[in-house]
């Protein structure tokens, strides 16, 4: 397609101005969590390590930062094996209700987090917690679980239909059994679609608040939860930026490589 | 007779109300080179899926070497398969693709790697054991195919149009070379295309599918020279037709008879005609004749002294064909004698 010039720039300005006024924030509460100053003066005239000390050496923030990182990666497992087991079913059997199914599980990543929490909850106190079972970390990550499941199941799947069933089909002909056929040709082929879909999975964790906040045991407290509560506490306001540093730090690593990993095929991201 | 290699009896498959192979009966002799030859949708590819164990039959059995593999899964049986899209492991080396086949049937490492490059080097690709299958060209992806295949040394190898994605050069020079392979490794080939000159330049028998069946089989020069069906008179060469009253007028028979284009020649007197079209094609000259008595022939003459110049103002010409009786073919007209055959 062509444009003409005017067309051509004044697109690129608007995707400019998109971009800043989107990374722009982020780049300010990086700033700010090296700035000296305690009320954020601006421009920051002394540079200082000590809010990050300070992070560090806060409990409390480092108890949330391993309960997140412990809901994330529980949740991610889930994913990975379920995500994983429905791709195949969809994509290399016919049955009943197969696109139902799908539908079912993509589902999740668009209901609202504050239906699926109160629906968790409501759920958690009137059923599973009469069985002996009470809210905890467990409850975090099996509410992570019903939306980490679509970015696994929607990057195998994408895999698993750009594959085929050829290569299969010629392992089996030169005398591998299915479980080498697995090990030794679908699970090379898969493994960075999974990857990708499980490094998405955990990001997605990581940052997740509302549905959280209903499935939370007491004395669970993920990252988000822990800078939520202490936000309006003023003298915390320099350590809750540094968390916040941290935490766009570990939410862009993960999907940085996801995307890389995954190449142009991804679907399914939240935000 | 020994156990023939491969016994298909009365095989069947349906995809819904679709019959891709609507009873088959064939025997393939070991170490025969055994063409299927057919167009597309005859049904061809899904017997060769069903020999291979990729497709479950409708009905029917399939032997190899005698026993009954009907129900056996692809990995039970001992034949291998050279797929139309070749199926590389793109995550292998060519070397650990060759040697698949070895290594998931636990042969130790250092006696795969010596059959494995034995395998390339017969198919001419020394120094191509790192090289990932991205990295190489059709012609050399093919090879690696068929060395993949052959290094099990199996009973029968399936080959399911490998030339199709090769250009005609390097599909010239692969149909000898197979040919050359087969005759030294001495294995049963069977050989899938839906070109008729790869079907008779390669094989020592050739079936004809039509539809779901199989028209003829026999040697090529039976097929081409004594076709059963004006199908097979129609897909293996040009047909030129001789029906009904045309049949009746010149060769005072009713029936359906063919004449091949290279049997016929131009001559002073014979059957009238008029040139409709002249096509040069290099080593020989096509020239369409649209008969007085009403059917249209197709004449082939080797280019030995004929100018590109004359043959221009050949065009809407009267001429008159001539062919020696003998050349003429009867086609039994009737499906039940097609299939008795």
């Amino acid at each position: 397609m062509t444009l003409s010039p005017w067309a051509r720039w004044g697109l690129r300005a608007f995707m400019f101005l998109g971009l800043v006024f989107i990374y722009v924030p982020l780049l300010l509460v990086l700033v700010n969590s090296f700035n000296g100053d305690r009320t954020f003066a601006w421009p920051p005239h002394d540079f200082t390590t000590r809010w990050w000390s300070a992070a560090w050496n806060n409990s409390g923030a480092r108890d949330a930062l391993w309960t997140s990182i412990k809901a994330g990666l529980g949740a991610t497992a889930i994913a990975l094996i379920l995500g994983t087991m429905v791709s195949f079913a969809v994509q290399r059997f016919k049955f009943f209700g197969r696109d139902t199914l799908s539908l079912l599980i993509i589902l999740p990543i668009a209901l609202p987090g504050i239906v699926t929490g109160i629906a968790l909850d409501s759920a958690w106190r009137s059923v599973i917690e009469p069985l002996g079972l009470g809210k905890g970390l467990f409850s975090v990550i099996v509410g992570h679980a019903t939306f980490c499941v679509v970015v696994v199941y929607n990057n195998v799947l994408a895999r698993l239909r750009r594959t085929g069933t050829s290569l299969e089909d010629a392992s089996a002909d030169l005398g591998a059994s299915p479980g080498q056929t697995f090990r030794y040709v679908t699970f090379p082929l898969i493994r960075s679609a999974l990857l990708a879909g499980g490094l998405l999975a955990f990001a997605l964790s990581f940052d997740e608040i509302i549905v959280t906040t209903f499935t939370a045991g007491p004395g669970i407290t993920t990252l988000p939860i822990w800078i939520f509560n202490n936000l309006f506490r003023p003298n915390q306001a320099p350590v809750v930026n540094v968390v916040a540093a941290i935490l766009i730090v570990l939410s862009v690593i993960p999907v940085w490589f996801a995307q890389r990993l995954a190449g142009p095929e991804t679907t399914g991201s939240r935000t | 007779m020994s156990t023939p290699a491969i016994k298909l009896t009365e095989l069947r498959k349906s995809f819904g109300a679709v019959e891709a192979v609507a009873g088959i009966d064939l025997e393939i002799a070991d170490g025969e080179f055994f063409s299927m030859l057919g167009p597309s949708g005859s049904g061809k590819t899904t017997v060769l899926r069903m020999i291979a164990g990729f497709e479950l039959p409708t009905g029917g059995t399939v032997e190899l070497s005698g026993r009954d593999v009907t129900r056996l899964a692809p990995f039970e049986r001992d034949v291998n398969t050279v797929f139309q899209d070749y199926a590389l492991f793109p995550h292998m080396s060519v070397v650990e693709n060759v040697e698949y086949g070895l290594k998931v049937r636990r042969v130790p490492r250092r006696e795969r790697r010596e059959r494995a490059r034995s395998a390339l080097s017969s198919v001419r690709l020394e120094g191509f054991e790192s090289r990932k299958p991205s990295e190489m060209s059709g012609g050399q992806r093919q090879r690696v195919a068929l060395a993949r295949a052959l290094v099990n040394r199996p009973k029968v190898l399936l080959l399911d149009e490998p030339l199709g994605a090769l250009d005609l050069k390097l599909r010239e020079q692969m149909q000898v070379e197979l040919k050359q392979i087969q005759r030294d490794v001495g294995i049963t080939f069977v050989f899938v295309t839906h070109d008729q000159d790869e079907a008779l330049t390669m094989s020592d028998r050739v079936a004809v599918f039509d539809a779901g069946r199989i028209a003829q089989v026999g040697t090529p020069e039976a097929v081409y020279e004594q076709p059963a069906t004006s199908f097979v008179a129609g897909f293996v060469g040009t047909s030129n037709l001789l029906i009904g009253s045309v049949a009746e007028a010149l060769l005072g028979k009713k029936g359906t008879f063919s004449v091949r284009p290279e049997k016929i020649s131009f001559a002073e007197a014979g059957i009238p005609g008029t040139v409709a079209e002249v096509i040069y094609a290099g080593p020989v000259t096509r020239y369409v004749v649209d008969l007085d008595a009403g059917a249209r022939l197709t004449v082939v003459e080797q280019n030995q002294r004929t100018g590109t110049a004359a043959l221009a103002e050949l065009r809407g010409k009267p001429v008159h064909l001539t062919w020696l009786e003998e050349h003429v073919i009867e086609i039994p007209s009737s499906k039940e004698n097609a299939d008795a055959l």
